[in-house]
């Protein structure tokens, strides 16, 4: 027969480790809420499955001539020199955002071919490329 | 020239500390109960040694002698003094230099201040560090020697990157390196226990100081770097779940679990393992956090220069660690049973850890997370700050009252009596949200729990701390570290809930008008300064509500040496509220793309986290007091 110290145990242990369960089970589903995928504009064409939803992050080049400003809005397009994506960004800009230079935006998209932005971001070196960005600049050369 | 002094000290410190494990093993043979002084002279002469070579480094910066490679990738002769001096720490080789320092001195420093502890148990902590030592010092020599010398001598060095040229980042990494180095003694210390069966009472007493004091250094370094991103980075936050940042957090989360584990095996005897456990663990994270900083895995928002094949040495190092220490903790690990009353301190102090064991996962989770996904599945993901808040902050509110509750129950066993006391605070914290509430602006339901918890922690303190002075016992540092920390959490709750954002684009004159705020862009300039050329925006701030004017002139500074450009916030910080500004060009178009922040209460995150660091110095003192 169990005695009540270890009956009284094993309640204890079983209703810790099912704590613990769902604890984890519950951080990783926020985790997985909270997901930012980093895309190309190629990548986004191919992909069929793409939320329209889920906040991502796309990279590529500030295509030439496209830049537009406002007193609201910036708006240009990134270029992966294959496909690109027209962004409508309200915001601050990085002082190295420029015309035919990397850039990495965060925000949602509206359709295949437009993305609304709430963050631009860019390093602090001119010479920096976001990692994503080399290899997408390594695959048009 | 300085670079050979520099590779021969760091050579035959090499020398020392194998001479050191070699005369410390020479010891354990001998039975009398003291060290041999040879070892204390050998430690001694290798923390000088150490030091110098320290400075000659320092020195090489300060001449500007380029045939330094250190000195060329992150000096030029330009270059203010200052920042000279805080290049030596401020890239990957010359901090590294720094971690042997401390590592160095730390050993020099246990062996002189544990002279009443087991022989046997101080000569195996010597041994360990020095193991530690020997691996920093070759990491140095043959993977990143700040020493290497280029040829031919170049006529100018690189530069410093300019963000990185400021007072708060200049003292950050000394301060963060305190900490994070500071807890190897104690990894140290938890294999010599474990080797010698030194525990209990003494062991506690032996690490207790060593824990608090890189506690405190770690506490104040995370802050400086706070402070700096706050001001430097232009986002008007200070705290962005970046890699980088929570790879500093989570030894503090290990080591805030120590501390009051810690109190447990001292008072208790009891938790042994558990503390060892968390010793090796801190120091672990510490190393893991350099792995993932230094290696470049992770992508993060602050720059470092960065190396794989770093990384790969540290893995090595790390991992030989991990599995070192585990097999001897196996070995000697023995099950006991704790038998807990569950009201009682012991009990209290347990969830503590549960809650610090809980963040450590969270953080250490979302930080690695990004590497798992892009090593296996090769999808190149980031994990942002809603996962952090999403997780982290419904816990806290949980934790605040554990916190309140807590530090009042007796140990051994305690009875339930105070209820009612509890239940007045807990009324009165909901009445002063209620108030802000409903006078000032309402948020979310989530923020109320915060704001009612937070302030429910900082009166219960205020309470106990006013119980305390009528009995004349003092336990002064542990209300100062829980009545900040409700603090910290209060005032970046208000912070959070209270601060009003702006960004829009103009052009030099034109006037934007929004809510109460009408910001006038009056002027721009360009002047020269010593090493960069800054383009100065003057603004106009009317706040209508507050009835406030005042100015602000943010710069866009353009260094030459490296060719950067950096934007600088412009702040007037108040004892209530913060006015931020930063300007940035957009595309060198006429339009300056402009971020007007109003944050309250900034300064008072930044006075709490003082706050909890000083109680960590003051017990330091206090305790260092009661031992002599």
């Amino acid at each position: 027969m169990l005695t009540k110290k270890v009956k009284k145990r094993v309640s204890f242990l079983t209703i810790f480790l099912a704590l613990t369960v769902l604890g984890v089970f519950s951080i990783l589903k926020t985790l997985d809420r909270n997901l930012l995928y980093f895309k190309s504009p190629s990548d986004v064409k191919a992909d069929q499955n793409i939320s329209y939803t889920k906040k991502l992050r796309i990279g590529g080049m500030v295509k030439k001539d496209s830049l537009k400003i406002d007193s609201e809005d910036i708006e240009f397009v990134i270029t992966d020199y294959k496909n690109e994506i027209f962004v409508s960004f309200k915001g601050t800009v990085p002082n190295l955002f420029l015309e035919g230079k990397g850039v990495v935006a965060e925000g949602i998209l509206n359709d295949k071919g437009f993305f609304i932005a709430d963050r631009i971001l860019a390093k602090h070196d001119e010479n920096y490329m976001p990692p994503e960005l080399k290899d997408i600049i390594k695959d048009v050369k | 020239m300085l670079s050979n002094i520099g590779n021969s000290i760091l050579f035959f410190n090499l020398l020392l500390s194998l001479s050191i494990i070699y005369f410390a093993f020479q010891e354990l043979k001998r039975n009398y109960n003291f060290i041999n002084k040879k070892i204390y002279y050998i430690s001694l002469i290798q923390s000088t040694l150490i030091i110098i070579c320290f400075f000659t480094l320092i020195a090489g910066f300060l001449i500007s002698d380029f045939s330094i490679n250190a000195v060329y990738q992150n000096s030029h002769s330009l270059k203010p003094t200052f920042y000279k001096i805080s290049g030596t720490w401020g890239n990957h080789e010359g901090s590294l230099l720094l971690w042997v320092i401390i590592l160095t001195i730390f050993s020099f420093l246990f062996l002189v201040t544990n002279k009443n502890h087991s022989k046997k148990y101080r000569v195996y902590t010597l041994i360990t560090q020095n193991i530690l030592i020997i691996g920093f010092i070759f990491f140095i020599l043959f993977n990143s020697n700040p020493f290497d010398v280029i040829i031919p001598t170049p006529n100018e060095g690189l530069g410093l990157n300019p963000i990185l040229q400021d007072p708060a980042l200049a003292i950050h990494p000394p301060l963060l390196y305190l900490g994070f180095v500071g807890s190897s003694i104690y990894f140290s210390a938890a294999i010599a226990s474990l080797l010698t069966n030194y525990s209990g009472h003494n062991f506690a007493r032996s690490i207790k100081n060593w824990v608090l004091i890189s506690w405190s250094f770690q506490t104040i370094g995370i802050l400086a770097g706070s402070i700096w991103a706050y001001y430097e980075l232009g986002w008007g936050g200070f705290w962005f779940w970046d890699p980088v940042e929570n790879a500093s957090l989570l030894p503090w989360f290990a080591m805030t679990a120590l501390i009051h584990s810690l109190i447990v095996l001292e008072k208790r005897k009891q938790l042994y393992f558990w503390v060892i456990i968390l010793c090796l663990l801190t120091f672990t994270l510490s190393v893991v956090g350099t792995f993932l900083v230094r290696s470049g895995i992770l992508n993060s928002v602050h720059t470092f220069a960065n190396d794989p094949s770093r990384g790969i040495y540290i893995l090595i190092f790390l991992s030989l660690m991990i599995f070192g220490s585990l097999s001897i903790l196996f070995k000697r690990f023995k099950s006991n049973t704790y038998n807990f009353n569950y009201n009682s301190k012991e009990t209290f102090i347990l969830v503590n850890n549960w809650f610090m064991i809980f963040y450590l996962f969270t953080v250490f989770l979302g930080t690695i997370y990004p590497i798992v996904t892009e090593v296996f599945y090769s999808q190149k993901i980031s994990v942002g700050p809603p996962f952090y808040n999403t997780v982290i902050i419904p816990i806290v509110i949980l934790f605040l009252f554990f916190m309140s509750i807590g530090p009042k129950v007796r140990w051994i066993k305690d009875n339930i009596d105070n209820l009612k006391t509890t239940l007045m605070i807990l009324l009165g914290s909901v009445l002063i949200n209620l108030f802000i509430f409903l006078f000032f602006k309402s948020y979310s339901l989530l923020s109320n729990l915060i704001l009612i918890s937070s302030i429910f922690l900082i009166i219960s303190t205020a309470r106990d701390a006013i119980n305390l002075l009528k009995n004349k016992e003092y336990n002064i540092s542990r209300i100062i570290a829980h009545f900040s920390f409700g603090l910290l959490i209060l005032f970046i709750g208000l912070n959070y809930n209270f601060s009003s954002e702006k960004d829009f684009n103009l052009k030099v004159g034109e006037v934007k008008k929004f809510e109460n705020f009408s910001i006038k862009f009056k002027d721009l300039n360009l002047k020269e300064f010593k090493n960069y050329k800054a383009v100065i925006g003057t603004f106009e701030i009317d706040d209508f509500k507050d009835n406030t004017k005042l100015f602000l002139s943010p710069q866009i500074r353009i260094y030459d040496n490296p060719s950067t450009l950096t934007y600088e916030a412009s702040i007037r910080s108040g004892l209530l509220k913060d006015f931020y500004i930063t300007m940035s060009n957009i595309d060198r178009s006429d339009y300056y793309n402009i971020k007007f922040q109003k944050k309250p209460f900034m300064v008072w995150i930044w006075i709490s986290v003082i706050l909890i660091s000083l109680s960590g110095f003051l017990r330091f003192f206090k305790y260092e007091n009661k031992i002599n």
